[in-house]
C-alpha cells in the first residue's frame, strides 16, 4: 500500500472520530447532563420569550437601570469582539472622555473606574465591577425614585467574589431584580 | 475593584497555579512514554486502534528512518489540507448550516485552510458570520486535534533520534499519530469538553436564538453552535482558533474565572509535559528538568512583566479622571491577573487564542506577548514545536559553549556535527526571517498605514505582530490590523507554511543523523548539559537570539510608543 493510500484511510478514520463522533457525543452528553449550559444559560419569562442568555452582556444606557460596559459591537451577540484601539490611540482617548464626561453629567461622582468607560474584549461582557455598580446607586435611585440604602443593599447580594479579581456584578441580572423589586413595591 | 487587587495574591496563586501544571504533568509525562511505546494498548480504544492498522496495512512494530517519517508526515498533512480547503468551499451545500452560511471565498479559504493545518489558527474571517457547525467540526476541530498530534509525533521522534544509537529508524508516523490521538487527545479533550459545558460554555447545535432584551426591548440576536468539544481541543492541542471571534474572551467560550484557569491549564498542559517524556526516554529526568527549568524562568519574565506593565496602567487614561488598569479590551470576570495569564500562555506556547485584545495592551504589556512569540515559542512552546525547537536552541549553546570552552560539542553522547548544526540553525532562525523578510517587503508597499488600525510606532506593532504570530504559527493579533487582503492572506499562508513545515522537517533529518551515531560515554572532557550553569547559558542564547534579531523593530514599535505614552519624550 503506498503511503498516499495509507495517509487517506487513517485521515478518513480520525476524521470520522475527532470530527463526528467526538463532538456528537459531546453534545449528547453534555445535552444531557447539563441542558441549561449546553444551551447557552437562557433567561426566559413567564410568557415563554426568550430574554436573553445570563452569560452574555446587553446594552443599558436608560438612567433608570446600571449601565453595562461599553461595546465595541454594541453588545451584537452575532459580532463578537473588541475596539482594538491601541493605549496611545486619540480616538481611544477621545471616547474615554466623551464617556467619562457622559457619567459625570449624570451625577456619578469622580473618578469612574475604568470598565465603565474602556470597552471589553468580546463586546458582550455581562459584567461590570462592584465599584461601577456602586457609584451608579445614586443615579438609579433618584430615576427611580427608591431610597439609596436599598438599592446598595442590591447590588451587594447580586455581587460575587471571585479570588482572582474584585467583586463584580452580572448587569442583566442585576436590572431584573431591581424591576422585580419595584413591581413588588407598586 | 483594580484598586483591591493584591500582588502577593497574585504572585502566591501564580505559584500555586504552575505548581498543578507541573504536578500534573510528571504523571502525564509517565503516560505519554508508556503510548508511545505501544504499552497503553487495551480497552476499547486499542479494538480502534488495532483495526486502523488492519486497514491501512501497517504492522506496528515496523518504524522507518526520519526520510520516511517526513514524508508521510507531509502527505497527511497535505491531505488534511485538501479536505479542509474543499469543506470551507462546499459548506454552503452541506448540512449543520443552521444560518446558512456560503462558501468562503477561494483567498480566504487557502489562508484558513493552511492556517488550521499548520497548527496557527490565524483567522481572517470571523467564526460566527462565516463559519457553519459542520466546518467548526469536520474542519477545523479535526484539524485541532490532527495538527496537534503532528507536532507531538515530531517531537517523540527527535526524542528518539537522540536516545537510540546505531539505528536509522525513529518511528513509524501512522502509528504515532494513531496513538497520540486515541489514547492522549481524546480522551482528555473529552472529559474536559463535558467539564468546560458544566460551567456554561455552550454545546448545541441550535439555530441562533431571537432574543427580546430586558427593560427597554433592545433585542438581541444569539450566536450558538458546539462549542465545548472544540474549546478543550484548542486549547489542549495549543490551537487557538476562536469558535467566536472574540475567541475565549467571548463569554460562551470562557464563562468565568474557573473555565478561565482550566484553559489556561489546557494550554500548558502538554507543553509542560513533553520535556518530562524527554527526561524519561533518556533515563535521566535531569535532563527534563533542565529543559524544563529554562522554559519556566523564560515563562515567568514574560508573566510577570506583563502583570507589572498592566498594573501600572494607562496614565494618559488616567488624566481624563479614570481610576484602576486599562480594561479596553480585557473582561471584568478576568481582571488583571487572569488576562496576564493568558495572554502571556498563549503566546509562549503556540497557541493564539486571546481572553483580552492585545491590541489594547499597554505598550510593555504588548511587547510580552509579541516577544515570547519572537523567541520561538519555547516557553513552554506549541504542543511539540514547542519542545523541538527547544531542542535546537539546546543544540546550538551546546555547539557555541563547546567552541568558547575549546570541547568536542556532544549533546547525551552524540557528537553534535555539520547536519546537526544545520538542522538547529533552519530550526531557529527560519521564522525569525521569515518575520522580518515579510515585515520588510510589506512597509514599503503603499498603502500599508491604511492597514493599521492606530497611528504612529502602534502601527509598526500590529504589522510585525502579524508576521511574528503567522511564522511562528501562533495565531493571536493585534486585531486592529486589517489582514484580509490578498497580499497578506496569500503571504501570511506562506509564512505560516514554511515557519511549520522547515523546521519540522529539518529537525527530523536531525533525529535521524543523531540515532545513527554511537553514544560517547562521558568523560572528563563532557560538558554537563543538566546543570545550573548550562541552563543560565541556554537561556541566554535563547534571549540574544530574540532581543538582538528584532530589537530594532521592538525599540521602533512599542518602546518608543511607552515613551511617548509616560511622557519620557
Amino acid at each position: 500500500m503506498t503511503s498516499l493510500k495509507k495517509a487517506m484511510l487513517l485521515f478518513t478514520v480520525l476524521f470520522i472520530i475527532t470530527g463526528l463522533v467526538y463532538p456528537m457525543t459531546v453534545t449528547l452528553i453534555a445535552g444531557f447532563l447539563f441542558p441549561n449550559q449546553a444551551h447557552g444559560s437562557l433567561i426566559v419569562d413567564n410568557e415563554n420569550r426568550v430574554i436573553g442568555s445570563a452569560l452574555i452582556g446587553q446594552n443599558f444606557t436608560a438612567p433608570q437601570y446600571f449601565q453595562s460596559r461599553p461595546s465595541a459591537s454594541g453588545y451584537n451577540a452575532t459580532s463578537s469582539g473588541g475596539s482594538n484601539l491601541g493605549p496611545t490611540n486619540p480616538i481611544l482617548l477621545e471616547l474615554v472622555d466623551k464617556r467619562t464626561n457622559a457619567l459625570w453629567k449624570a451625577g456619578i461622582t469622580d473618578p469612574i473606574p475604568s470598565d465603565l468607560v474602556m470597552a471589553s474584549s468580546s463586546g458582550l461582557d455581562p459584567h461590570i465591577s462592584l465599584e461601577s455598580a456602586l457609584i451608579q446607586v445614586p443615579v438609579v435611585a433618584k430615576a427611580r425614585n427608591l431610597p439609596e440604602e436599598k438599592l446598595k443593599a442590591l447590588v451587594l447580594t447580586e455581587s460575587v467574589k471571585s479570588p482572582f479579581t474584585g467583586a463584580y456584578v452580572n448587569v442583566l441580572s442585576l436590572n431584573r431584580a431591581l424591576d422585580e423589586m419595584n413591581q413588588s413595591n407598586e | 475593584m483594580m484598586i483591591t487587587q493584591s500582588v502577593t495574591m497574585d504572585g502566591l496563586m501564580l505559584i500555586l497555579f504552575l505548581v498543578i501544571v507541573t504536578g500534573v504533568a510528571l504523571p502525564l509525562s509517565n503516560f505519554f512514554f508508556r503510548v508511545f511505546s505501544g504499552d497503553m494498548s487495551r480497552g476499547i480504544l486499542s479494538h480502534i486502534e488495532k483495526t486502523i492498522y488492519r486497514l491501512i496495512e501497517t504492522d506496528s512494530d515496523r518504524e522507518e528512518g526520519w526520510r520516511g517519517y517526513a514524508q508521510d508526515m507531509l502527505i497527511f498533512n497535505c491531505i488534511g489540507f485538501v479536505i479542509l480547503f474543499i469543506l470551507l468551499l462546499l459548506q454552503g451545500f452541506l448540512p449543520f448550516n443552521p444560518q446558512n452560511f456560503g462558501a468562503f471565498d477561494l483567498l480566504t479559504a487557502i489562508n484558513t485552510a493552511t492556517s488550521f493545518v499548520t497548527n496557527t489558527n490565524w483567522q481572517v474571517y470571523s467564526g460566527e458570520t462565516a463559519a457553519s457547525y459542520l466546518t467548526q467540526m469536520a474542519g477545523f476541530t479535526v484539524q485541532n486535534f490532527l495538527s496537534s498530534a503532528t507536532g507531538i509525533c515530531i517531537a517523540i521522534a527527535v526524542m528518539r533520534g537522540i536516545t537510540r544509537q546505531s539505528t536509522d529508524k525513529i518511528g513509524n508516523f501512522w502509528v504515532d499519530m494513531t496513538r497520540c490521538t486515541l489514547y492522549i487527545l481524546l480522551p482528555i479533550a473529552f472529559v474536559f469538553a463535558l467539564i468546560l459545558a458544566s460551567q456554561g460554555v455552550i454545546q448545541n447545535l441550535d439555530p441562533y436564538v431571537q432574543a427580546t432584551g430586558h427593560g427597554l426591548h433592545e433585542q438581541q440576536t444569539i450566536a450558538m453552535g458546539p462549542v465545548a468539544s472544540q474549546e478543550a481541543v484548542k486549547e489542549l492541542g495549543t490551537n487557538g482558533g476562536g469558535f467566536f471571534n472574540a475567541n475565549s474572551a467571548h463569554p460562551f467560550e470562557n464563562p468565568t474565572s474557573l473555565t478561565n484557569l482550566i484553559e489556561v491549564f489546557l494550554i500548558l498542559l502538554i507543553p509542560v509535559t513533553l520535556p518530562f517524556v524527554f527526561g524519561r526516554m533518556t533515563g535521566r529526568m535531569w535532563q527534563g528538568w533542565m529543559i524544563y527549568t529554562v522554559m519556566l524562568i523564560l515563562f515567568l519574565g514574560g508573566v510577570c512583566t506583563l502583570y507589572a506593565a498592566e498594573l501600572a496602567g494607562n496614565p494618559l487614561v488616567k488624566e481624563l479622571g479614570v481610576s484602576g488598569i486599562s480594561m479596553e479590551g480585557k473582561e471584568v470576570r478576568f481582571g488583571l491577573w487572569e488576562s496576564s495569564l493568558f495572554a502571556t500562555s498563549t503566546t509562549a506556547t503556540s497557541c493564539g487564542a486571546v481572553n483580552s485584545m492585545h491590541d489594547s495592551l499597554t505598550p510593555l504589556g504588548g511587547l510580552v506577548p509579541l516577544f515570547m512569540m519572537l523567541l520561538g515559542e519555547v516557553a513552554f512552546g506549541g504542543v511539540g514545536s514547542g519542545f523541538y525547537t527547544m531542542i535546537g536552541f539546546v543544540v546550538l549553546s551546546v555547539f557555541i559553549a563547546g567552541l568558547m570552552i575549546g570541547r568536542t560539542p556532544e549533546y547525551l553522547g552524540k557528537k553534535i556535527e555539520i547536519l546537526e548544526m544545520r538542522a538547529a540553525v533552519i530550526t531557529v532562525l527560519v521564522p525569525g526571517v521569515l518575520v522580518l523578510l515579510f515585515s520588510g517587503i510589506a512597509l514599503v508597499l503603499p498603502n500599508v498605514s491604511e492597514l493599521m488600525k492606530n497611528p504612529g510606532p502602534h502601527g509598526l506593532s500590529e504589522l510585525i505582530y502579524a508576521f511574528a504570530s503567522m511564522s511562528q504559527n501562533n495565531g493571536s493579533a493585534f486585531a486592529g490590523f486589517d489582514a484580509s487582503n490578498a497580499f497578506y492572506t496569500l503571504i501570511g499562508a506562506l509564512a505560516m507554511a514554511i515557519g511549520r513545515f522547515v523546521p519540522a522537517v529539518a529537525m527530523l533529518a536531525m533525529a535521524g543523523s543523531l540515532a545513527q551515531k554511537k553514544k560517547v560515554p562521558p568523560s572528563s572532557g563532557t560538558l554537563p548539559t543538566a546543570s545550573i550553569t548550562f541552563s543560565i547559558w541556554t537561556i541566554l542564547v535563547i534571549l540574544i537570539i530574540g532581543a538582538l534579531t528584532f530589537f530594532p523593530l521592538f525599540a521602533m514599535g512599542p518602546i518608543v510608543e511607552h515613551l511617548i505614552m509616560t511622557g519620557g519624550v
